[in-house]
């Protein structure tokens, strides 16, 4: 069900496109109004969110310790998975974003005659995972050079390493091959592993058509003539765009528009969906915490006046037996 | 009990298929044997909680006050922006799965929504329908859905089907802590009062008389000295074991099943043998009778009302630093919520041992330490002399609490001591210790007879693990700090492993340990008699295991 809703919103989508600047010609519209207001509601709307994470405070340390705590100093501590410090958290917290630490862990249970359950490394996940977020990385920095004249060094090493197998005319990106491969991987898993399945909403569905759709865009124009981008006039809408005087050149076709149209939704999606995680992964209390709570104390600033239960209460009530127990009594 | 005919085999033929019907059409059927029964109004009623009622989860009528829902959505609202963790953890979920079979409830059961990903999307989907654009607009399409009076109860069900274990929350790309969402769960049911008995009786009892049992005061010193006397006839060692001594260097804070229940006992054994070995100024306390804190498993405010008690405690008594004995969610709660909920103590000082002259700089702040670590650094400095071989009857393994792994860290210092004090140690398979070890099935607060099946769902995957073991290596004591394991572990152990027993560390601790003058024990501290030595062999060498 899902499945099919997210395919239709994509198709959907594209037809929006093609009939809107391709039939009618709205060239301005889908090059530059929609340009514009979806990269105002991805800032706007992202900074909304992370506005809306940090301002709700953090009361209690509760870090997932997933290693040796500090204590004594002859026990080996284990820095990155129970950090005690700052920079401790911070390694921990670039080995989870850079690489995904935590689902590198992910195990697959299976449960055996005997009963004997097992546990086996499961990797793909991760590995489709850690693909699929550099590839997507990798081609959004190559499509600085649309933006940025001269085009920057960094930019070009990118380019370059990207090509570096330099195969086919033009060059075959690498992390074109990959992005498509992670993204059929990640479809696929969600659809024939049966409890990804059954978990899955729409909302899982239609990132993976509408990245896949934009990547097919991208492709065609990069490698098949008949859907060749002109890539100047490209440029020049790019360049247009960046500085605030956009002009819409002659030469582009409807499936650059498409392309576009389809990088503008994303964008506009982005901050209202559970692509978000770009973002909150940084703010997660259980991995960006310090397992020093011993050590350091950590303030509450709604700590709740509550009502206890004092001494004098207790005594009060179980004087008579404390006293026939011979017990140490704060009055007779 | 409800399922306790069904063979181990039956309980084991788990079926993961997954329903035809999405989930949300699958209404909660509250089976004889994997639910608990709601609070005693009048234990609610002493905390003060809301809507204290006579009431049963199996009632087709749950008496909710009238305005449920708008109690609810309130009360959800204001954890949004009360806690940073409740917000993110509803916002960022990709439903990658990755949690999905590492729940024990889930791998016990095959039940989809025990996979952490559904527990927690139960919760997600009401949030999106009342807090989210997408899910206002777009309803079942965005994973959104109405809170109905079948929602509720199947929150109820399932929130009380997590042990707040956090073993997802180890594999989760970003952290999302299932613990973390069930505790705001459970503070929402609370709000229309519905609660379990088995975790409001012992709060109440807490609140007042210091402990979950409700152990009055000359009942808790009455255990203490029976120990002590069964000491003197185990061992012939005349322990004293003070109770709210002022003025003693340190308070010492154990969970109340340690004095009550088997086989904790051992363990109380264990620590009492230790203290008097040492000669360790310390003093027990009848106000603070209890290091557990069932208020974990309710809400913030109940668990910081019973937690009070400890630093109201140590002052009272003017000790110098406190020392918790072995517990699992009362560590959790020691370690990550004490100090802020009620520190700072800086009335205290800075734990040192005065044996080893140790100061643990780790707890400089909250001012406690885990016996784990006051012990190892014991053994480390060579303080205790251990006669491993008194423990040789034993074939141990070590099952680490989650509280203690997860929220605590705190691995290695029990191994060290096992090792010090046992020849035969083996552990676990790995995928089932440390960070990724299983819970008993039976944590924050679900222990209870009526729920039996589930806890014997639950703690499958750890009792297969011991059942590996025994096979392997032929283990025959599992090992843990934890109370609530150890009054758990036993009947799980009984139905998947019945070769194996349930013990505490400091009962091999009580057992290895060669008291001064002391030159041969008859039997360990169970009772159970050591084999006479051989006369050939040179009597009264004491081996002294060094490490």
């Amino acid at each position: 069900m899902g499945i099919i809703i997210s395919l239709v919103a994509v198709i959907a989508l594209t037809l929006v496109a093609w009939i809107g600047a391709g039939t009618l010609g709205l060239h301005y519209l889908f090059g530059v109004i929609i340009p514009y207001l979806a990269l105002a509601a991805f800032v706007f709307g992202l900074i909304y969110r992370v506005v809306k994470w940090a301002k709700a405070p953090v009361p209690f340390k509760i870090t997932t310790t997933c290693g040796q705590q500090k204590s004594l100093p002859w026990i080996r501590h284990n820095k990155l998975e129970s950090p005690f410090t700052g920079w401790q958290v911070f390694g921990r917290m670039l080995l989870e974003i850079l690489f995904f630490r935590s689902l590198f862990r992910n195990t697959k249970m299976a449960l055996k005659k005997g009963p004997r359950l097992v546990y086996g490394s499961e990797k793909y996940l991760w590995l489709a995972g850690l693909a699929f977020h550099y590839s997507f990385l990798v081609i959004v920095l190559r499509h600085l050079r649309f933006f940025i004249e001269p085009i920057p060094g960094f930019v070009m090493a990118i380019q370059n390493l990207d090509g570096f197998f330099q195969v086919g005319l033009p060059i075959i990106y690498i992390t074109d091959g990959v992005i498509l491969a992670a993204l059929v991987f990640l479809f696929f898993r969600r659809v024939i592993n049966p409890k990804v399945r059954y978990i899955s909403l729409a909302a899982d569905y239609f990132p993976l058509f509408l990245i896949g759709a934009i990547a097919l865009t991208g492709i065609l124009m990069r490698y098949f003539e008949a859907f060749k981008a002109e890539l100047i006039a490209v440029k020049e809408l790019a360049i247009g765009l960046v500085g605030f005087s956009p002009v819409v050149p002659e030469g582009l076709d409807v499936i650059f528009f498409i392309h576009l149209f389809l990088v503008s939704v994303l964008l506009m999606y982005f901050p209202m969906s559970k692509l978000v995680h770009m973002g909150g992964v940084f703010l997660s209390p259980t991995r960006n915490l310090a397992n020093n709570n011993r050590n350091r104390r950590h303030v509450n600033p709604w700590n709740p006046d509550v009502k206890v239960h004092t001494y004098e209460e207790y005594e009060d009530e179980f004087r008579e037996l404390m006293k026939a127990a011979d017990m140490p009594l704060e009055k007779e | 009990m409800a399922d306790d005919k069904k063979k181990p085999e039956e309980l084991a033929n788990i079926s993961y298929r997954l329903p035809e019907k999405s989930w949300m059409d699958t209404p909660v059927d509250f089976r004889k044997g994997t639910y608990n029964y709601g609070a005693v109004a009048e234990k609610a009623k002493y905390l003060g909680l809301p809507h204290a009622r006579k009431w049963q989860p199996m009632d087709a009528d749950w008496q909710l006050p009238e305005n449920w829902k708008e109690i609810i959505l309130e009360g959800m609202r204001e954890r949004l922006d009360k806690f940073r963790s409740f917000r993110i953890f509803m916002d960022i979920c990709v439903r990658c799965g990755a949690c999905a079979d590492k729940c024990h409830y889930f791998i016990g059961s095959g039940d989809p929504k025990n996979m952490p990903v559904l527990r927690a999307e139960l919760l997600r989907s009401v949030y999106r329908k009342d807090f989210t654009a997408a899910g206002k607009i777009m309803g079942k399409i965005a994973g959104a859905r109405e809170l109905t009076v079948d929602v509720l109860k199947e929150w109820f069900y399932y929130f009380f089907q997590c042990t707040e274990c956090r073993r997802c929350s180890v594999f989760c790309p970003y952290g999302i802590d299932t613990a973390e969402i069930t505790m705001m769960a459970r503070e929402l049911l609370n709000l229309v009062g519905l609660n379990i008995d088995w975790i409001v009786t012992p709060a109440a009892n807490c609140f007042r008389t210091g402990n979950h049992l409700g152990i009055q005061p000359h009942g808790f010193k009455d255990s203490i000295e029976f120990a002590v006397d069964e000491l003197a006839e185990l061992t012939g060692a005349k322990v004293e074991a003070p109770i709210n001594k002022k003025g003693a260097e340190i308070l010492f804070v154990a969970p109340s099943a340690d004095y009550f229940a088997s086989p904790h006992y051992y363990t109380l054994l264990g620590y009492l043998l230790l203290f008097h070995e040492i000669g360790l100024d310390y003093t027990w306390s009848s106000f603070a009778s209890e290091g557990g804190n069932f208020g974990l498993f309710h809400s913030n405010q109940v668990m910081k009302r019973l937690n009070a008690k400890i630093y109201m405690e140590a002052k009272r008594l003017g000790v110098k630093w406190v020392l918790g004995g072995e517990c699992g969610h009362m560590w959790r709660v020691l370690h990550q919520y004490m100090d802020t909920m009620n520190g700072p103590a800086d009335f205290l000082e800075v734990p040192k041992s005065p044996i080893t002259g140790t100061v643990f700089e780790h707890a400089k702040s909250t001012k406690m330490i885990h016996i784990m670590e006051f012990t190892s650094d014991l053994i480390k400095n060579n303080k205790l002399k251990l006669d491993p071989s008194r423990n040789d009857h034993w074939n141990v393994t070590f099952h680490d609490s989650c509280n203690p792994a997860r929220a605590m860290g705190l691995l290695e210092e029990p191994r060290y001591v096992i090792k010090a004090c046992c020849n035969n140690f083996h552990e676990m398979p790995e995928n089932t210790i440390r960070e990724q070890t299983f819970c008993c099935g039976s944590g924050s607060g679900l222990g209870t007879d009526e729920n039996l099946e589930m806890r014997l769902r639950g703690g499958f995957p750890r009792a297969n693990a011991v059942k590996y073991n025994h096979d392997v290596y032929g283990t025959n004591l599992l090992l843990c700090i934890c109370a609530i394991d150890k009054a758990t572990l036993p009947p799980l152990m009984e139905y998947w492993v019945p070769e194996v027993d349930v013990g505490g560390i400091h009962e091999m601790v009580g057992n290895a340990l060669v008291l001064k003058g002391e030159t041969r024990r008859a039997t360990d501290l169970r009772g159970t008699p050591y084999p006479e030595p051989e006369p050939a062999q040179s009597e009264g060498k004491e081996v002294a295991k060094d490490v």
